[in-house]
């Protein structure tokens, strides 16, 4: 017998449908930024759940900042073909060549330069919308974030001016130029991402699982070892992402909490190989998963700058 | 499923109250005592209190996530937390004080199944006390908390507390919508009956916030009567390969009220045409009934020209169905409302020109009472309105359903979203017998 009551998931799950169907409803031109990472992998489920039996009606779209872990985008590629989405790629380093984004001197993290090659994908296939899969729990900037997030013809995001978002009632309207980025998981908890992964069986990159890896210490956290430079010619992309003699080095038993790039990615000590061991790790973690990011550690107000810049 | 164990409940609340009533230190309370903040965040708050705060921390800076907030010590829109106990898992919304801001507050409320309004124990009720529990009243928030704040700057007054008790009293019965209103003395900054209850309120019998919150009982706030189903999406694969696939047709939405059963009959509004439901699909596999708030995808008998904005209805319990409309309106743009403007309305999954014919009167926010036939109804204030849509909406009295009852007013240019607007309850239904003659 049906109880007519819907569990917390439940009721996440059936709130992220419905902002996906307004998506495709209300957009002509909308992407889904599909990293690879968990929180993305959670989009893919939902719109599979809103969609089908229907292709989901968007493509995917990813920036790739050239200091991916490998492991994540062999997987990205794979789910792509597996539900036979388009995938969209576009690259911090094709940006430099085209122009629009330029290497900033002494600054190894292509972080902050994912947001003109994101900006620059926007207005070159004209999307009208982005599906993200941030959360308000991860960040104090996010936490102020509605469901559908509006930017204006520069991408940018006005904090202190945001569209009143009542009930389930999302105004959807834009003007040319500007867009509009879509958080179907706003309300998700990291828990919450991790319960659902285990209720729907959902694979996830092998590097969220303990496994073992060569780590430098730096600022405060173990970074990976990037991977060998074969020497053709190029410039060693991770200059300056390698240890130094100074920098304590081992070989530990690691695995990532959430992933950036292996430029601002810290590993953290961990044994837990199963989706259940990791549920048991975050009910008992101390820090927040944004904990282990150094691109959030620059100031009390980095997610914030990056946010109104137009990141994700 | 985690099986043998409880099915876990969310509860969504917010905080509100005047500027400075405490409710971002509650809230960082809340999280501080329930340990449910990480290490990393407890740094960030001790750094900066050794820049800005002489030493002491802030809790108030947890939810105060903008820049301009920090700097202005104030809240400027809603911050959304999240925590949970053995008990519930708790979605918070922190809203903004100001009147100012008073749309970001409408925000936050607007999904709540509970509102915590904050009053300052020194100032007691003041008008923002006034606004904050009668927009609570209007957006039909089930359950209502009175956390009478800065007790300890009244010596733990008793008489302090019942003065103020008092005070809410005597207008409540005005408002007569709450199912549950508790008072409850606290001191947000030191702690008292937050969390642990206070030693300094042997007078208090009441739980502390957080038992409150743990225990109060949040019946279904969805409607489970009448059947509602605003078609948000069709679903045509239009797969020539597959030959189940080919001539699928589904209509793609959230059950927005009620019950839907496989070999139900049902009316699809506002054409009048009739079909039963023959399959209802998900992902996971077909059901044999589906509720509110679940996204289903539903297959009909008939193949008919359904598209979005249409609403599939069950056979009893009929709604409204009018282009004139009377409803309460949320006013939130710093140009007043005047009759005669015309706005888009977004009223479920349907999007409609509208024009405001009358204002037929506003609330006076120190009285409760209604003022006929006003001028205009400026930023944040409420009042009653006509309204007349280009096509008929398909509706139920916001008190009977949030989610037929509801729509947003937007403002065409700027596409500013400038009022929440709550309808009355339909005059007159849908006559089965219109759905006749469309067969
Ligand atoms: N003595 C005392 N001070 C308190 C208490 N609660 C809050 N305060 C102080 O009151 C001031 C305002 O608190 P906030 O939490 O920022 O107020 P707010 O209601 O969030 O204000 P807005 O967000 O701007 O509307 C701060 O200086 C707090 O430390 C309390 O229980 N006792």
């Amino acid at each position: 017998m049906s109880s007519y009551h819907l569990d917390h998931l439940q009721f996440l799950e059936t709130e992220a449908i419905h902002i996906m169907r307004e998506v495709a409803a209300e957009f002509e031109r909308r992407a889904l930024l599909f990293s690879g990472g968990k929180d993305s992998i959670c989009l893919l489920r939902l719109a599979e759940k809103a969609f089908r039996p229907s292709d989901i009606p968007m493509p995917f779209l990813n920036v790739e900042t050239g200091h991916e872990f490998p492991e994540l985008i062999e997987f990205r590629d794979r789910r792509a073909k597996q539900l036979g989405a388009k995938l969209i790629v576009r690259t911090v380093e094709e940006a430099f060549k085209k122009g629009i984004a330029h290497p900033t001197p002494g600054q190894i993290s292509r972080n902050q330069l994912q947001i003109p090659v994101l900006l620059g994908a926007i207005e070159e296939f004209r999307f009208d919308c982005c599906i993200g899969g941030a959360r308000r729990d991860e960040e104090k900037a996010r936490a102020k974030e509605r469901f559908f997030s509006f930017r204006d013809s520069f991408g940018q995001w006005d904090p202190k001016n945001q569209r009143p978002e009542i009930w389930n009632l999302y105004n959807a309207r834009l003007n040319p130029g500007e867009n509009m980025r879509v958080f179907p998981l706003s309300n998700w908890t990291e828990m919450d991402v991790w319960e659902y992964i285990k209720r729907e069986k959902l694979e996830v990159p092998n590097i969220y699982f303990s496994h073992e890896r060569e780590c430098f210490r730096r600022g405060g956290q173990w970074l990976p070892v990037p991977p060998a430079h074969n020497d053709n010619g190029k410039p060693d992309p991770y200059d300056g992402a390698r240890p130094k003699p100074t920098e304590k080095f081992s070989k530990l038993i690691v695995r990532v909490r959430t992933i950036a790039d292996m430029i601002s990615t810290g590993m953290i000590e961990s044994r837990a190989d199963s989706v259940d061991d990791i549920i048991a790790e975050i009910a008992a973690a101390r820090v927040t998963e944004r904990g282990t990011r150094a691109d959030d550690k620059a100031s009390e107000a980095a997610m914030e700058d990056r946010k109104k810049a137009g990141y994700f | 499923m985690p099986h043998s164990q409880h099915p876990i409940e969310i509860l969504r609340f917010n905080t509100c109250g005047s500027v400075d009533d405490g409710k971002s230190t509650l809230i960082g309370r809340l999280l501080y005592d329930s340990k449910s903040i990480m290490e990393d965040q407890m740094e960030a708050l001790e750094r900066s209190a050794d820049i800005t705060g002489g030493g002491q921390i802030n809790l108030a800076n947890l939810t105060d996530g903008l820049r301009a907030e920090r700097e202005q010590g104030i809240t400027i829109d809603v911050a959304y937390r999240y925590f949970a106990t053995p008990r519930r898992k708790f979605i918070v919304a922190d809203t903004p004080g100001h009147v100012q801001y008073t749309r970001n507050m409408v925000t936050g409320a607007s999904t709540a199944n509970l509102s915590v309004v904050l009053v300052d124990a020194r100032q007691g009720v003041i008008e923002q006390t006034r606004r904050h529990t009668f927009i609570a009243a209007m957006l039909g928030i089930p359950h209502l908390v009175i956390a009478v704040n800065k007790m300890d700057l009244v010596d733990w007054s008793e008489d302090r507390f019942w003065e103020i008790r008092d005070a809410i009293e005597a207008f409540l019965p005005k408002l007569d919508v709450f199912k549950d209103v508790k008072f409850i003395p606290i001191s947000a900054l030191n702690g008292d009956n937050v969390v642990d209850p206070s030693k300094h309120t042997p007078w208090f019998e009441g739980p502390t916030l957080l038992r409150h919150l743990e225990t109060v009982h949040i019946a279904s706030d969805w409607n489970l009567s009448a059947f509602r189903f605003p078609v948000q999406w069709v679903n045509r694969p239009n797969d020539p390969t597959n030959h189940d696939l080919h001539d699928f047709r589904g209509l793609s939405g959230q059950i927005a009220g009620g019950i839907v059963k496989v070999g139900q009959k049902i009316f699809v509004l506002p054409s009048g045409l009739k079909s039963t439901v023959k399959q209802i699909w998900t992902y996971d596999g077909p059901v044999q009934e589906a509720f509110c708030p679940q996204s289903v995808t539903l297959v009909l008998e008939h193949d008919l020209d359904i598209s979005r904005g249409d609403m599939i209805v069950g056979i009893e319990n009929l709604p409204g169905m009018t282009a004139d409309l009377y409803a309460r309106v949320g006013w939130m743009n710093p140009r007043a409302l005047v009759a005669g403007k015309k706005f888009l309305l977004k009223h479920g999954t349907q999007t409609v020109q509208a024009i405001v014919n009358s204002l037929e009167s506003k609330v006076n926010i120190h009285t409760f009472d209604s003022e006929p036939l006003p001028t205009e109804i400026a930023m944040n204030e409420i009042g009653e309105i006509r309204v007349r849509t280009a096509k008929p909406l398909v509706f139920d009295g916001y008190g009977t359903n949030r989610l037929t009852g509801s729509f947003i007013l937007i403002e065409q240019g700027t596409n500013a979203t400038v009022a929440a607007g709550m309808l009355l309850p339909p005059s007159e239904l849908v006559k089965p017998e219109y759905t006749d003659f469309a067969i």
